[in-house]
């Protein structure tokens, strides 16, 4: 019997899942990906959100604005790339000169510090390749990046480090309501008993929700985005947004972590997780980025992606206790700045919410630390021979194009949460994640995933379930 | 293995080999060749198909026995191997810092550096074709690694984007193994492969060829299940409403061969932005003084023996500079002119000795033309051609008397 | 007279060879550049052959790439696959080695690189 069943390994469910581990409970988390992080934190902008978009009062301006506070501490526990770079918001005419003005008196209502409005001149010393047209713009000195999917995988390993069980493939069915809890059955079979359960289901979230009789309405959006290769970093210096007009948003264009740059993303109402990309998308995106900066250098394109941001009718989190079935909580409509605001609610779900049917005990063993998801080609030399000395096979390169090492791979197969199929290595590692793409290592990559876990290559694949990579031997 | 050597070879494909034995052969007393594989050989190993080595060797051999002829040439000489070894950086001092499992992250000092890296297969997510990412899409020459090295099948009904050479071999080399190759696109009006190779790989089996053809949509959420192509029009763009869907459960992407110049750069070394590959003087040397460039890295070549050649040039060229030291140069440019998309090498020494073999490719397939050389306005040397196609490098020998005539650059051009 | 078109596979030069034939007799071969090309020829219209190059598999599972020492039938590639495929040879196999004697007529099978 589980005290808390999570469900969905997203960065919601899996900062919450942390969270949980702080106190004396039996958790778990149920996923029905064969890996952690595969639906909307996989794919989105990675940004780290001042607040001053939020109108003011809702659950989205008070939790992004707490939830920036928390991000670089959050990261740096667990070990994740974390950068505060600012975010400039571009002005391209008077008209939107005005509307800087407006965001400005929001985000200081908000509570956002630093904010500043640059002239022409500043902006263009402090964006080198911003377009010639681009007039003003609204800084925000708080603003950020973080790696999304370093973040959940990393919250999810540090909470089972921490004692949390998970269960991946396990796509909930059914929730029934027990003498002492709940049963969670998933599709295959499987069956969980909680005494309670929180719904951070994202796309899914409103079934979650039918499941113990509430109507939740939650809708899909798709964003389409362009990433460019390493040797184009630096193109921009801050996180690059359009200023809001009627025609809506636009994209916006920012450096990575990592040291890509991501451009994107489109917005198109979509009814379930689909990720196509399309062709008028991703021109979309090639077209508005030409708008903000000049000579973008599409031509170090690495790839193009898609991620859908569920979002409920209402546009604002949706954080409150079921209606219908006692101990079910439901965490929905977490779009954007869910992100930033993710480490904010995890806080607020457990100790606001969750508190009312458990008790809330501290575990004194609980270590908020995971060893730094540290990447080899950052450590110094003596640092590299001495792990080396250790295990060969850091001195190994398997991913060419991020420098990634044999010994990274098999850490990443092995540790919390364990890397099962070769997303999973490259979320991890970005063993593949370079402008190869994973044509020189991916069979690399599948023989280590196949010796560390013992089974036949053929039964490795790139995503779980029928994502299968390669059909027996020859002959 | 040594703090210093004379001359420090990146890669021991058929680039690094040859240039190996011919800067030992030329002098140099101490060679230290890098290969980040475990064997020597680079992609030859994986290339088991015939039809290397006829201009060189005049027999037809398979990749793997065209690598041995010359990894037994390079035992039978004093020159060090480390293989398992990834060169992470050389600096323009040409201290080169690699590593490997056995001695760490260590440095060598060379006098002279050959960077012989050779080149990658340009990715599909490159290409920004719409819908899913599923299992299932391969680049051709990791496909080729896994029919031919690791023996495992990629897939059983499968379509090839891109008619280049190694889309055209593996087209053969999967139908050969059983499986079943539906369709081969290119979105270019011609095949940039060898036409032997359309003759031997396609017609042979049956397999057909759309030109002026694009995979637009690729369908499928865990394996690919099928794709959509569609006819391209003269902007390469697709024409709606010519749509095809072909059911398959693996795509191979076969869309072009990219210098891999990461290392180059670290060194300083500037590059071309028409060859992607290191601007190099007739010798092969980049314009960092005893860094040299052959083969793969330096230009995309259609054969392997052609390869060899170059890196022999920059063995020697490399020996002679440990020798020598720096020589002082004359300088005059080499360009493309109309109808030709680049011209290498991009730099010739006035004062250079003996014949220069120019390479170049040109824009379109064309016929009934000529190639002609330029010294300024002045016509050079002219040679008719019957056929040219840029998927076939064409070379133009320079005698050192013209060379020495010539006072301003030299452009390559093709005309009708 | 009947005129077939070819093109070469003899070496990467690809040449454009006519062959002209009048009752099933070679009247003249035009086009090609050398003397690889006119047998090439010679034997395309008449009976295709090509050599084969594939793998086999060692007993302890390692691929040897090999190759067919001369052309084989163009109607026979698949019916020789299938009995490469079938063979398993004992390593260390040297480059250059005789794998299968007579692995279709005339031609045997050798191995194309050195497997330890």
């Amino acid at each position: 019997m589980y005290d808390v069943i999570v469900v969905g390994g997203g960065v919601i469910g899996g900062l919450i899942l942390r969270e949980l581990t702080k106190y004396n409970l039996r958790v778990c988390l149920v996923e029905k990906a064969n890996d952690v992080c595969m639906g909307q934190s996989k794919a989105n902008s990675g940004i780290v959100h001042a607040g001053y978009d939020a109108k003011t009062g809702t659950q989205k301006a008070k939790f992004n604005l707490l939830g920036n506070r928390m991000m670089e501490k959050v990261a740096q526990e667990l070990g994740v790339k974390y950068s505060n770079i600012g975010s400039l918001v571009v002005a391209f005419s008077e008209e939107e000169c005005s509307a800087l003005q407006t965001l400005k008196e929001r985000g200081e209502k908000n509570g956002v510090s630093g904010l500043r409005i640059l002239d022409r001149e500043e902006l263009h010393r402090m964006e080198e390749n911003i377009s010639s047209e681009a007039v003003a713009a609204l800084y925000a000195p708080t603003g950020g990046i973080v790696c999304p999917y370093s973040l959940t995988v990393a919250a999810v390993g540090n909470a089972m480090d921490n004692g949390a069980d998970l269960h991946l493939l396990f796509e909930v069915e059914k929730i029934e309501k027990t003498e002492n809890g709940l049963t969670v059955s998933a599709k295959d079979g499987r069956a969980l008993q909680g005494k309670t359960l929180v719904n951070c289901a994202g796309i899914k979230s409103g079934e979650i929700a039918a499941m113990v009789g509430d109507e939740i309405n939650v809708n899909g959006r798709k964003g389409e985005y362009i990433l460019l290769d390493r040797e184009s970093g630096g193109f921009v210096k801050h996180t690059l947004f359009f200023a809001p007009t009627e025609k809506g948003k636009g994209i916006l264009i920012s450096p990575t972590v990592d040291g890509n740059v991501l451009l994107g993303p489109t917005a198109e109402e979509v009814d379930d997780g689909n990720t196509e990309t399309s062709g008028a998308g991703i021109e979309t995106v090639m077209e508005k980025a030409r708008k903000m900066c000049k000579n973008v250098p599409f031509f170090n394109t690495i790839t193009s992606f898609a991620g859908t941001r569920a979002y409920a009718a209402e546009h604002d989190f949706i954080l409150r206790e079921s209606e219908r079935t006692e101990g079910v909580f439901h965490c929905a409509g977490i779009e954007s700045p869910g992100l930033t605001a993710a480490p904010a609610i995890a806080e607020h779900v457990v100790k606001n919410l969750l508190s009312t049917r458990l008790k809330l005990e501290k575990n004194k063993n609980f270590s908020p630390y995971r060893k730094a998801d540290y990447f080899f080609k950052d450590l110094s030399r003596e640092e590299k021979n001495e792990l080396i000395k250790k295990d060969p096979s850091y001195g190994k390169i398997v991913c060419r194009c991020e420098g990634i090492t044999e010994g990274e791979i098999r850490r990443a197969v092995r540790e919390n949460p364990p890397a099962l199929d070769t997303d999973a290595v490259k979320r991890r590692t970005r063993a593949g994640m370079g402008r190869c793409q994973g044509g020189f290592c991916q069979s690399q990559v599948m023989e280590i995933i196949a010796q560390e876990r013992g089974v036949a290559l053929e039964e490795v694949t790139k995503k779980g379930k029928n994502s299968y990579i390669i059909r027996g031997r020859t002959k | 293995m040594k703090n210093s050597y004379e001359i420090v070879v990146i890669g021991g494909g058929p680039a690094g080999l040859a240039a190996a034995i011919a800067a030992y052969d030329n002098g140099a007393k101490s060679v230290l060749v890098l290969e980040r594989e475990e064997g020597l050989g680079g992609i030859l190993n994986q290339c088991i198909h015939n039809g290397f080595g006829l201009a060189r060797f005049k027999e037809s051999l398979s990749g793997p026995e065209y690598a041995e002829r010359f990894i037994a040439e390079l035992k039978k000489r004093e020159i060090e191997v480390l293989t398992g070894t990834t060169v992470l950086s050389v600096s323009p001092e040409k201290t080169v810092v690699a590593l490997n499992a056995e001695n760490g992250e260590f440095s060598v000092q060379a006098k002279a550096v050959i960077l012989a890296m050779g080149c990658r297969e340009r990715s599909k997510g490159a290409l920004n074709i719409a819908g899913t990412r599923p299992a299932g899409l391969f680049s051709a020459g990791a496909a080729q690694k896994f029919v031919n090295i690791k023996g495992y099948m990629p897939g059983q009904k499968v379509v090839i984007l891109g008619s280049g050479d190694i889309g055209l071999i593996m087209a053969r080399r999967m139908t050969l193994e059983g499986a079943k190759v539906l369709a081969v696109f290119d979105i270019m009006p011609y095949s940039s492969g060898l036409k032997r190779n359309v003759v031997q790989c396609l017609e042979d089996f049956g397999i057909p060829l759309y030109l002026n053809h694009t995979i637009v949509k690729i369908e499928g959420e865990e394996r690919v299940s099928a794709i959509v192509a569609a006819e391209v029009d003269e902007n390469r763009k697709p024409i709606a409403g010519t749509e095809k869907r072909f059911e398959c459960d693996t795509v191979l992407f076969s869309v072009g061969l990219i210098p891999e110049n990461e290392l180059s750069k670290s060194a300083g070394v500037p590059l071309s932005p028409l060859t992607k590959g290191a601007i190099v003087y007739q010798n092969r040397e980049t314009l960092v003084s005893g860094v040299f460039a052959c083969g793969n890295v330096l230009q995309v070549h259609d054969l392997v023996d052609f390869v060899s050649e170059e890196a022999e040039i920059a063995g020697k060229a490399a020996a002679e500079y440990v020798r020598f030291g720096e020589s002082e140069k004359e300088p005059i440019d080499c360009v493309n002119g109309g109808g030709v998309s680049y011209v290498l090498p991009q730099k010739i020494d006035k004062r250079a000795q003996g014949k220069i073999k120019l390479f170049f490719r040109v824009r379109e397939r064309a016929e009934n033309c000529s190639i002609v050389v330029r010294c300024g306005e002045e016509e050079i040397a002219r040679r008719k051609k019957r056929v040219v196609a840029p998927g076939e490098m064409e070379t133009f020998i320079l005698t050192e008397e013209q060379i020495k005539k010539a006072v301003k650059e030299i452009t390559v051009s093709l005309e009708k | 007279m009947e005129i077939k078109r070819l093109v070469c596979v003899e070496c990467p030069v690809g040449c454009e060879i006519e062959v002209a034939i009048e009752n099933g007799a070679i009247q003249s071969i035009k086009g090609n550049s050398c003397p690889r090309g006119y047998k090439y020829a010679q034997e395309e219209v008449i009976a295709p052959k090509r050599i084969v190059t594939t793998t086999v598999r060692a007993e302890n599972g390692k691929l040897v790439p090999v190759k067919t020492s001369g052309g084989v039938l163009k109607d026979e590639i698949f019916a020789v696959m299938e009995k490469i495929n079938a063979v398993r040879v004992k390593t260390p196999v040297l480059v250059g080695q005789t794998l299968v004697k007579e692995i279709a007529e005339g031609v045997d099978l050798v191995a194309t690189a050195t497997i330890g």
